[in-house]
């Protein structure tokens, strides 16, 4: 199989190497040839992340480049605008619609673009975007977006339910194995 | 068994496999994790944050000289600060096997330069390895191991950001045990002009037999491909993007071993091949030494010495097509790293900029203090420079700028090397005012524990270093504490500090809103009717804070009731219902 490749983008701190890490986790289950990229150190501190996820036969670079993500995955509407030159023609954006103000923003210095799910939809990209706060939220704990994403983003894969189960399970304290559970399902079946 | 690894939880369960028994490191961003790791195994690897790579790197060597596998993580800098014990370990060899970790981070994702380690590994002849994914960095970890003892040399083991932090998988196998005894050796280990003449040639000789070695070697090996019309000589990382773009369509000569170089081997590729190229991220190393070998290569002609490589960098190199991209027509706004919310630098360096104050820079989180809308540091350097810096700069200019320029510096980079330069601020009196920004952790990293925490690796108690009476015994008779959340204070002791004729050093003491004892207060909140909308809350960057009609709004996902923003604001918008949360 052709290697698939899925980013996972957002804020430094929103919790997206847990996303990764169950995605690495699945994958691998599944038979396939994981590599999971990160960031650590400065970016960390609130800025622009980036996670990338591989898979296939064999995978070699570690990293996506520019024209080849199947998937994008956001925990922030900005963050989701800014990697779309990093998506494949005709690949899936599953974003959060939650906007946070990047310190430029907050200066005063620049403006957050305006109607960007419209914009997005509106040159050909594809987009499935959703309040996943609010879901996470409705789930029991506001931290469980990621969870919310990786459901949504389960509607376009060809996996069982049980596999994704068994992976939450694996890779979420047992605490939070519930909460996230559910936070599963509301971003899958969310209308 | 296989698992998704970490490249430095890779490391690390190499460190395992191989029977080490002592770590001693420094965090630094991207290396941090092996050691971490390694803790994990607490039972078989003592491990340890040591004040710095200099410390680490002597510690580890102690260990080996005494018959314990040892290990000496750090990132590429911080073989600058330990290059003087690892010229000489060069010489004197090991006793039980010893390996330096070090990550390089090309592109800087974390980091001040973007030096190649590889010119440290020929430069003090020691073995240099350099693995290309998880799988590769476990057992080269162990290889390293065989090498050091076989060879009698440290082995350095060379990561760089996209190794160590990608997960790939990795075969995980048995620990295997390895000491040796201790025997005094005085012409060995005494490193005397007398007797490190008689061990000079012998490192020579080292040098010709790990070339022989690395002949032979499989971490050394050609990858046959194509018509054999194109061969690419690579490693790390770029074998990763040079596979991914030519696949098995071009021939590969693909080197583990990157200190020293297998000249037979490099020939013999050479003459397989019609066209010979080299894909190396940063310095043309094997490149250059293609060309000694009087080959004509290509390969820095094509790509850039600096940054890191991508698949798609490689495919333009190549004249090859890359895939197609499209983006939105808007402006995206950047979002660079910011102070978080509640960090306790903020009012610090707030105050430094109402004062007007030259802030000389140190490495940490705080060098974020050089960012919009703050911009307060002017000179960043290297671990230790700020507090040094400020005492030539204060001697070059005398007293006009004695009162009105300070070092900043954090806690863990203050142990790591800045009691020296108040050492010579102590000895040769300047006037200086240096800022010891004391947020109880090394913080950038990831939060380790460093020897004025209190707490060792494994987060037991440890020894505590009295800062105030460190500073006071090494001369410097003006010691003062502040907390940085309270404005009016830091100006007041900031101002006096700098107005007086004495060295003084003012610590800015509040842990790291991120540590996990650091329980946050109520969010604030604004009252719209008081709010004039006059943006003085902006000043100091908080994440948590916006305009939002005109009006200021506070993040409640965000914020940690620091209250810094209230006391910039004239007309108590701010307001909370108070308590923890």
């Amino acid at each position: 199989m052709e290697t698939k490749n899925i980013m996972i983008v957002g804020v430094g701190g929103q919790g997206s190497l847990l996303a990764s890490k169950l995605l690495g986790h699945l994958l691998l289950s599944e038979g396939y040839d994981v590599k999971v990229s990160e960031v650590h150190g400065m970016s960390q501190r609130g800025g622009s992340v980036v996670t990338y996820v591989r898979y296939g036969d064999k995978v070699f670079s570690p990293v996506i480049d520019k024209g080849e993500a199947d998937y994008i995955v956001s925990f922030e509407l900005l963050e989701a605008a800014r990697w779309l030159p990093y998506l494949k023609k005709g690949g899936q954006v599953v974003t959060n619609i939650q906007m946070i103000d990047p310190m430029p923003v907050i200066t005063g210095s620049a403006e957050y673009p305006e109607d960007l799910v419209e914009k997005m939809e509106a040159y050909g990209f594809r987009v499935d975007a959703m309040d996943c706060l609010k879901l996470a939220g409705e789930a029991g704990n506001i931290r469980s977006v990621n969870l919310v994403l990786l459901g949504r983003l389960s509607r376009y894969f060809d996996l069982s339910e049980d596999k994704w189960m068994e992976a939450i399970e694996a890779v979420v304290k047992p605490k939070f194995a519930d909460i996230n559970k559910k936070a599963f399902y509301l971003g899958k079946n969310a209308t | 068994m296989k698992e998704l690894m970490l490249g430095n939880k890779a490391v690390a369960r190499g460190l395992y496999e191989a029977g080490c028994c002592f770590v001693s490191s420094y965090p630094g961003t991207p290396s941090t994790e092996i050691t971490e790791e390694a803790a994990k195994y607490k039972d078989k690897i003592y491990c340890e944050w040591a004040p710095n790579e200099k410390v680490a790197m002597e510690a580890a060597f102690g260990a080996s000289l005494a018959g314990k596998r040892a290990f000496c993580g750090m990132k590429h800098v911080g073989v600058n600060v330990s290059a003087d014990p690892l010229f000489t370990m060069s010489y004197t060899g090991v006793n039980a096997g010893l390996v330096i970790g070090v990550a390089d981070d090309a592109g800087m994702h974390s980091s001040q330069n973007e030096q190649d380690s590889r010119h440290y590994a020929i430069a003090a002849k020691v073995p240099m390895l350099e693995p290309s994914d998880s799988n590769e960095a476990l057992l080269f970890t162990k290889t390293a191991y065989e090498i050091s003892e076989r060879f009698d040399t440290p082995v350095m083991l060379k990561m760089c950001t996209r190794i160590s932090h990608s997960q790939s998988v990795a075969e995980t196998g048995e620990r295997q045990e390895s000491e040796r005894e201790y025997k005094k050796d005085i012409s060995k280990y005494v490193m005397m002009p007398g007797m490190a003449k008689r061990r000079h040639p012998i490192v020579e000789q080292r040098t010709l037999d790990l070339i022989s070695y690395a002949e032979e070697s499989p971490l050394n090996r050609i990858e046959e491909g194509g018509s054999g019309r194109i061969g690419i000589i690579t490693s790390s990382t770029s074998y990763q993007y040079v596979k991914e773009v030519f696949k098995d369509s071009v021939s590969v000569l693909k080197l583990g071993i990157v200190n020293p170089l297998p000249d037979k081997l490099i020939l013999k590729f050479a003459s397989m091949v019609d066209d010979l190229y080299v894909v190396e991220e940063l310095d043309p190393v094997i490149e250059e030494h293609c060309r000694a070998l009087g080959l004509k290569v290509s390969g820095k002609d094509r790509l850039p010495v600096t940054d890191e490589f991508s698949q798609n960098l490689i495919r333009n190199a190549f004249g090859m097509d890359v895939p197609e991209s499209m983006s939105l027509p808007d402006e995206i706004p950047n979002r660079p790293p910011v102070m978080c919310s509640g960090c306790p630098h903020r009012g610090l360096f707030y105050t430094l900029k109402k004062l007007k104050v030259t802030v000389l820079g140190d490495i940490g989180c705080y060098t974020l203090g050089a960012v919009a809308p703050l911009q307060t540091i002017e000179m960043t350097l290297c671990m230790g420079a700020s507090i040094s810096s400020v005492h030539g700069f204060n001697k070059a200019l005398g007293k006009e700028s004695e009162v009105k320029t300070v070092a900043v510096i954090g806690d863990s980079t203050f142990m790591h090397s800045g009691m020296t330069g108040i050492a010579n601020i102590a000895y040769n009196q300047s006037n200086s005012t240096v800022i010891i920004l004391d947020n109880s952790i090394t913080g950038m990293t990831g939060h380790q524990q460093n020897p004025t925490t209190g707490l060792n690796i494994y987060g037991d108690p440890a020894g505590k270093i009295d800062l105030e009476a460190l500073i006071k015994a090494m001369g410097i008779e003006r010691v003062r504490v502040v907390d940085p959340y309270d404005l009016k204070e830091c100006e007041e002791v900031i101002s006096e500090e700098l107005s007086v004729s004495a060295p003084s050093v003012i610590i800015s003491r509040r842990p790291c809103a991120l540590l996990k004892y650091v329980k946050p207060k109520a969010p604030l909140q604004v009252d719209p009717e008081k709010c004039r909308g006059c943006t003085a809350c902006m000043k100091i960057g908080c994440p948590s804070i916006s305009m939002k009609d005109k009006k200021a709004r506070v993040d409640e996902t965000l914020c940690v009731g620091c209250n810094v923003c209230s006391q910039l604001c004239a007309f108590d918008a701010f307001y909370t219902t108070g308590g923890e949360v």
